[in-house]
């Protein structure tokens, strides 16, 4: 049927409502930055329109008074930090989980995935009062722990899914030549998980970068904690219906998650396609 | 023969003791915890005191109006969201995986909305909603664009069901995609040999084959829906009033607006419950339709 022409005009049609729909989902992004550099008065004019002349000093404002380098390099650091851990600690579990299934190691796989149904809400008051207990509340070192400790079930299971499809025989290969159980980890195993972990990094990455309320819980009143989601939501209560500074500052909050998806895109994609089918 | 047990001893303090430590103090501990202080008169202002006050927090959330709407407000949202978001998902990945022009980039802005979190988007919507909507309305007169949006439970509602579809749908269709793609393609010309038109197609042999990735996208997104906080959170802080509340929402408020975090704790033990019953039911159904290949 579509051996004579392979673009038919029902695909033509559908090129069409699909470009349409594709435009009304970017339209968002239209009126934040068509409207950061405009006044006040011209928002509330019109905010359709493309400004007439461009303010930029909108966007320095705003940069100072959010702060904006500190508040991401906050947000940098936490997520570095706390990703690296989680890709470490739960690899190196599930290896172990998948080599040696004990009893308790069988359990332990159990309970790590029925956790994984506990909404946060369900811990964070808990959650406030052990970081206080353990000193980790108020504390860079402190968020990034609480992320291990969320982070680990997930990112543990999918590593378990992987690893039990990687063949014993090198790692029995590499114990004759007589490698230690630490260096068959490291030096074999783990630069084998390359495809999964790309996976695990990316979900981490976009939970915890864009994640508001566990930081908001365990900064506990050390404001130079702050992330971005925190900063931006500050800065807007402060600045409701001061739409000239609310907007610019959206625009620089986004930015960096854009960019880094635009950049990344395919393996951010394939990377999501891979961690739902194995979840 | 000892040496040897001392060894996988410590072999498996060092991979597996890091992620159970953190993991213990972070979500198991914390959670145990939260069965007791269920049952006390725990408070936010002296962290330090909880007195046992036995069923007393569950005779109060019984009579609390407030949380009992925010669980009809939650069930209706996750009804609402997971239907639309899931159609138009599936749509979407029906259509472009037809060989179209602009296929990648049209894959690219639907995804986009996902990768930025649920508070940014809530504070670009509320923009949308109360500037952006006001002016589209002026300009073309279409009643839709006039509603009083955010500014009552109704427009409320269904603001936020659409920013949840505008940014979830994307996810989903990353997955319908994938799924789509690793179909066995025999089974459909056999279909359409056999006279089968398009819709018979889609819906005794298409939805059938993809079943896992229905059951995986309705998880995540019932899952996701009967959770959602921060978009709330962002675009219309449960308001008009309460009336926008979600459950995890009314959580966060009982303990930290009101310092009742006993209470709170207590609501929150109710809400992994009721997360844990719907979205276990759900798999539990739509596991039962998958079929071989």
């Amino acid at each position: 049927m579509e051996r004579k022409a392979n673009y038919s005009f029902p695909l033509l049609v559908m090129e069409i409502a699909a470009v349409l729909l594709g435009l009304i989902f970017l339209s968002p992004f239209y009126f934040v930055i068509s409207n950061s550099v405009k006044t006040l008065g011209e928002i509330l004019l019109n905010a359709a329109k493309w400004p007439s002349t461009y303010h930029w000093d909108n966007y320095k404002k705003v940069w100072e008074q959010l702060d904006f380098p500190h508040v991401f390099m906050n947000s940098l650091l936490i997520t570095v930090f706390s990703v690296c851990g989680i890709v470490l600690i739960s690899s190196m579990m599930a290896y172990r989980l998948v080599r040696k299934p004990t009893v308790f190691n069988k359990i332990l796989f159990t309970a790590l995935v029925a956790s994984m149904i506990i909404p946060f809400q369900s811990v964070m008051l808990q959650l406030v009062r052990i970081t206080s207990l353990l000193e980790l509340r108020g504390h860079l070192y402190g968020i990034i722990i609480c992320y291990f400790g969320f982070g680990l079930a997930l990112s543990m299971f999918l590593f378990h899914g992987f690893i039990k499809s990687v063949p014993l025989e090198v790692e029995e290969a590499a114990v004759v030549d007589g490698c230690t159980p630490y260096g068959v980890y490291f030096k074999i195993v783990f630069p084998l998980l390359t495809p999964i972990m790309v996976t695990v990094i990316i979900l981490n990455t976009l939970w915890i970068w864009n994640d508001y309320l566990l930081p908001v819980l365990v900064i506990g009143g050390n404001k130079d904690l702050t992330t971005i989601p925190l900063g931006i939501t500050k800065f807007f209560g402060a600045y409701t219906k001061k739409w000239d500074l609310a907007l610019p500052g959206l625009a620089i909050g986004i930015a960096p998650i854009i960019v880094f998806f635009l950049f990344l895109q395919k393996y951010i994609v394939e990377g999501i396609t891979a961690g739902s089918v194995k979840g | 023969m000892k040496n040897n047990r001392l060894s996988e001893w410590m072999q498996q303090i060092v991979f597996v003791g890091p992620g159970l430590l953190f993991f213990l103090a972070v979500v198991f501990i914390p959670f145990l915890l939260g069965f007791y202080y269920s049952f006390t008169d725990w408070n936010g202002l002296d962290m330090n005191k909880a007195n046992w006050t036995g069923l007393h927090n569950l005779h109060l959330i019984a009579s609390d109006t407030n949380f009992w709407h925010s669980l009809g407000f939650t069930l209706k949202f996750t009804v609402v969201t997971v239907i639309g978001a899931n159609v138009l998902a599936f749509l979407l990945a029906l259509v472009l995986s037809r060989p179209l022009k602009t296929r990648n980039f049209l894959r690219t802005v639907f995804f986009l909305p996902n990768v930025i979190g649920g508070i940014l988007l809530g504070f670009i919507w509320q923009f949308i909603f109360t500037k952006g909507f006001t002016t589209i309305g002026e300009l073309t007169n279409l009643p839709f664009f006039n509603l009083p949006w955010l500014g009552t439970p109704t427009t409320g509602f269904w603001g936020i069901v659409i920013v949840f579809i505008w940014q979830t749908a994307g996810y989903m269709m990353v997955i319908y995609i994938a799924a789509l793609a690793g179909m066995p393609k025999d089974l459909e010309e056999a279909a359409r040999i056999d006279g089968a038109n398009s819709f018979q197609l889609l819906w005794n042999v298409v939805v059938p084959l993809i079943m896992p990735a229905i059951t995986i996208c309705l998880f995540l997104t019932t899952s996701n829906a009967f959770k959602m906080f921060d978009l709330n959170l962002s675009l219309t802080k449960g308001g008009p009033g309460t009336s926008t509340q979600s459950l995890a929402f009314n959580v966060y408020a009982e303990a930290l607006n009101n310092n009742r975090y006993g209470l709170g704790t207590m609501k929150a033990m109710l809400f992994f419950f009721a997360v844990s019953l719907i979205t276990v039911t759900q798999v539990w159904f739509t596991k039962r339709r998958e079929v071989e290949a």
